[in-house]
């Protein structure tokens, strides 16, 4: 039955029909009208940022906790274009969130009207899919499709732009019963063939690993993973996006591969004769030069997304469908022949690698190390926390030093890179798993760039923690620096163990503000912020700032060249 | 790298011819010509797209173009398939010269829609090398303007376009 609203209750109506429950955002004049009907939504909860970028960050954050779609809100012109950055971070780490922005009158659009931004263009090759909406009668349809679109097949970030004189007038609001989208149709299940296939040569291979990526996440497979590895026994690598969906101190995890990965993983993937590729995308950042990447190894590759399939790398076996689904074939299909399975041999150099490269870092004689803050959090928050880090060094000691056991625990921008992702994911994440210990990870510069979202985390009662390591210096800047600039340390010097003073700043914004600058204040600080629930909590951890991050690949070369510490290169081939 | 004759059936709906140009530039990829029109189902346009790619790269912006939404189809047509542009062009053609532009029209089967003292404007079909070689012996007389179309095909024999399975080129994958 079509019930008479204005269009504006026919979006936040809308958004109820599709199972939305939070929505972070900012109004403004072309989304004002939206905001009147959204003040009465019983089932809809507005949690209003301090900025748009956050409240973007926030739905990537609420959507990966929750398991929901993640919504943002903003007004037109500088607020949508506010959006822009966790946008296209959604799109490159494929999370599901819908943007709804408001827009100039229809009769406005295209003279550069106050607050107009052509946001649908701008997004254009950011997004799956955008909408410009100008007819009322269109919002429910609109926001139906951009909710699946969403959050089927591989995720992604949808847009929705509603000029004002659409929220405006009066509409028949009428919820689809199913969305019509004839040019989509994920291929969710993998082609049985291309399994028997993919079964046959994992059979016969000698030095194969799994190389699974955030696919694996993104649908829910990591139970199916752990019981394919177990079976096969097949090592098994964790890329950034990964960590978690399979579990660290499972004696098959070699670790993150990559620019920062692990010896074992960097070194599995360069000697092993076949790749089983899940859910991941031979990134640039793992997989080095490509020429030289893996040069020994067959390639079984399967993603939701066809297009990711011989896009950097050649697939001997490729594999359309969803990453559970096709691990679910596998097991099936390797039933049979896991006997056949021969790698003890591998497993021997494997284990030698492991031996000879362990995690580790370099003491500093009177300063506190980054890497023994994150090692110490990991170990007093535990595996049921949710890391979320921001972008730089921090969040590579992140990934290296906390051990993940499950999937979902580790949020990060893994893709764009975005610094500043960190404090408005966490209070996302919070919003999505309440129950949950949320500890932000971040760095000095990117705190910088968002921290104005702990008064939205203060007033909202959203306590996040946010373990700030403060290196006083754009510190993976820095280290490229002291690598490959000469020591010519330009503009990364941000001084920021003095300015600002963020015990002072936390205290500011209605949160605890603690301090620690040597190991023995560490653990004290850890437990005491585990213990404060009532607000967030920000902890100025004062290290030095010439900790590096090891192992390194430097960019653009051969994974060949790893090396664990400064000019020093582990020998694959070392007979012992 | 070699020329590819891409048909493109889209959902004929705002956006979608910048959506597709937007894709092709931002993954490098120059397109040749581009035509868009109409079918014979009026919620459907279908594009012709020429591009010069490596085999490799087509098969990559073809899976991109089939990830927009609004694609429903993309059918990679061979040579043997029928091809044509259209040309106008304006040439210099005074009472001396008239009867020789005359000749060379009638040997194109090319037709003159409009003729003032100086001039004769000329309109032309057919495959792309029919109407360089009609360019080529017109241009001495003098060439005051060119428009030309991008090119439409049509796969030959009885089946049509969307009779064939639908994104039948991605399946490849």
């Amino acid at each position: 039955m079509a019930e008479h609203m204005t269009g504006a209750a026919s979006l936040i109506k809308s958004l109820e029909h599709a199972g939305v429950d939070t929505v972070f955002g900012i109004p403004g004049g072309a989304i004002l009208p939206a905001y009147d009907p959204l003040m009465d939504s019983e089932q809809v909860r507005h949690i209003l940022v301090r900025h748009e970028q956050a409240a973007g960050h926030a739905a990537e954050g609420y959507a990966q906790t929750s398991g929901k779609v993640g919504v943002c809100m903003a007004t037109s012109g500088p607020g949508a274009t506010n959006l822009v950055t966790p946008i296209a971070d959604a799109y490159m780490d494929s999370v599901p969130i819908v943007a709804i922005t408001g827009q100039v009158p229809s009769a406005a659009i295209g003279t550069d009207a106050f607050q107009e931004a052509d946001i649908s263009g701008i997004t254009m090759p950011i997004v799956k899919h955008n909408y410009l909406v100008t007819d009322p009668a269109e919002i429910p349809r609109v926001i139906a499709e951009a909710f699946h679109l969403a959050g089927t097949g591989r995720p992604g970030p949808v847009l929705v732009d509603i000029s004002k004189d659409a929220l405006a007038a009066q509409t028949t609001f009428e919820w689809p019963d199913e969305v019509d989208l004839p040019g989509y149709r994920p291929t969710t299940s993998p082609h049985g063939k291309q399994i028997k296939e993919a079964a046959k040569l994992i059979a016969k291979s000698k030095r194969p690993v799994l190389y699974v990526g955030g696919g694996i996440v993104r649908s829910g497979a990591a139970p199916e993973l752990l019981e394919l590895a177990e079976m096969t026994g097949i090592p098994v690598v964790t890329t950034l996006m990964a960590r978690g969906a399979f579990p660290d101190s499972h004696p098959q995890n070699l670790g993150m591969p990559g620019m920062h990965g692990t010896v074992p993983a960097v070194g599995a993937l360069q000697k092993a004769d076949l790749l089983i590729a899940l859910g991941t995308r031979f990134d640039d950042r793992v997989t080095g030069k490509l020429d030289s990447f893996a040069p020994d190894a067959k390639v079984i590759h399967a993603d939701i997304d066809p297009a990711e399939i011989g896009k950097n790398r050649h697939a001997d076996v490729p594999i359309v469908g969803d990453a559970r689904g096709t691990i679910i074939g596998l097991i099936d299909a390797l039933r049979s022949r896991k006997d056949d399975i021969e790698i003890e041999d591998w497993w021997q150099t494997l284990n030698g690698w492991k031996e000879r490269f362990p995690r580790g870092y370099e003491e500093h004689p009177d300063a506190l190390e980054p890497q023994f803050v994150i090692e110490r959090l990991g170990q007093i928050a535990g595996p049921d926390a949710i890391y979320v880090a921001g972008v730089g060094q921090h969040q590579m000691w992140a990934s290296q030093f906390i051990d993940y056991e499950k999937p979902g625990h580790w949020l990060n921008s893994g893709g764009l890179g975005t610094m500043g992702y960190s404090v408005p994911a966490a209070m996302g994440a919070k919003v999505g798993a309440p129950d949950k210990v949320v500890w932000a990870i971040d760095g000095d510069g990117c705190f910088q760039m968002t921290n104005q979202e702990l008064a939205t985390c203060a007033i909202n009662n959203i306590p996040i923690k946010v373990a700030l390591i403060n290196n006083s210096s754009l510190g993976m800047v820095r280290q490229w620096q002291t690598l490959f600039y000469n020591q010519r340390y330009s503009n990364t010097d941000l001084q920021s163990h003095q300015f600002p003073d963020f015990v002072k700043l936390a205290e500011a914004y209605g949160c605890y503000g603690l301090r620690a600058d040597s190991r023995e204040q560490v653990d004290a600080v850890i437990e005491k912020a585990m213990s404060l629930n009532d607000a967030p909590v920000v902890i100025d951890f004062q290290v030095h700032r010439d900790a590096m991050v090891w192992p390194m690949v430097p960019a653009g070369t051969s994974n060949d060249l790893i090396t664990t510490a400064r000019d020093l290169a582990p020998a694959w081939d070392r007979e012992d | 790298m070699s020329r590819h004759t891409l048909s493109v059936l889209v959902e004929n709906k705002p956006g979608v011819l910048a959506r597709i140009a937007g894709l092709f530039s931002r993954r490098g990829f120059n397109i040749d010509s581009l035509a868009v029109g109409p079918t014979e189902n009026p919620e459907v346009s279908r594009m012709t797209i020429v591009v010069s790619v490596d085999r490799l790269p087509l098969e990559q912006v073809t899976k991109q173009l089939n990830k927009l939404i609004n694609v429903l189809k993309i059918v990679e047509l061979d040579d043997q398939s029928v091809q044509r542009e259209l040309v106008l062009v304006k040439v210099k053609a005074n009472d001396a010269m008239r009867s020789n532009v005359l000749e060379v029209v009638t040997l194109f089967r090319a037709k003159v829609v409009d003729v003032a003292p100086e001039t004769l404007t000329i309109e032309a079909t057919g495959s792309r090398d029919k109407l360089e070689a009609l360019l080529r012996v017109l241009e001495p007389y003098g060439i005051k303007e060119l428009v030309q179309s991008g090119m439409v095909a049509v796969g030959r024999g009885g089946k049509s376009i969307s009779d064939r399975n639908l994104r039948s080129v991605d399946r490849s994958a």
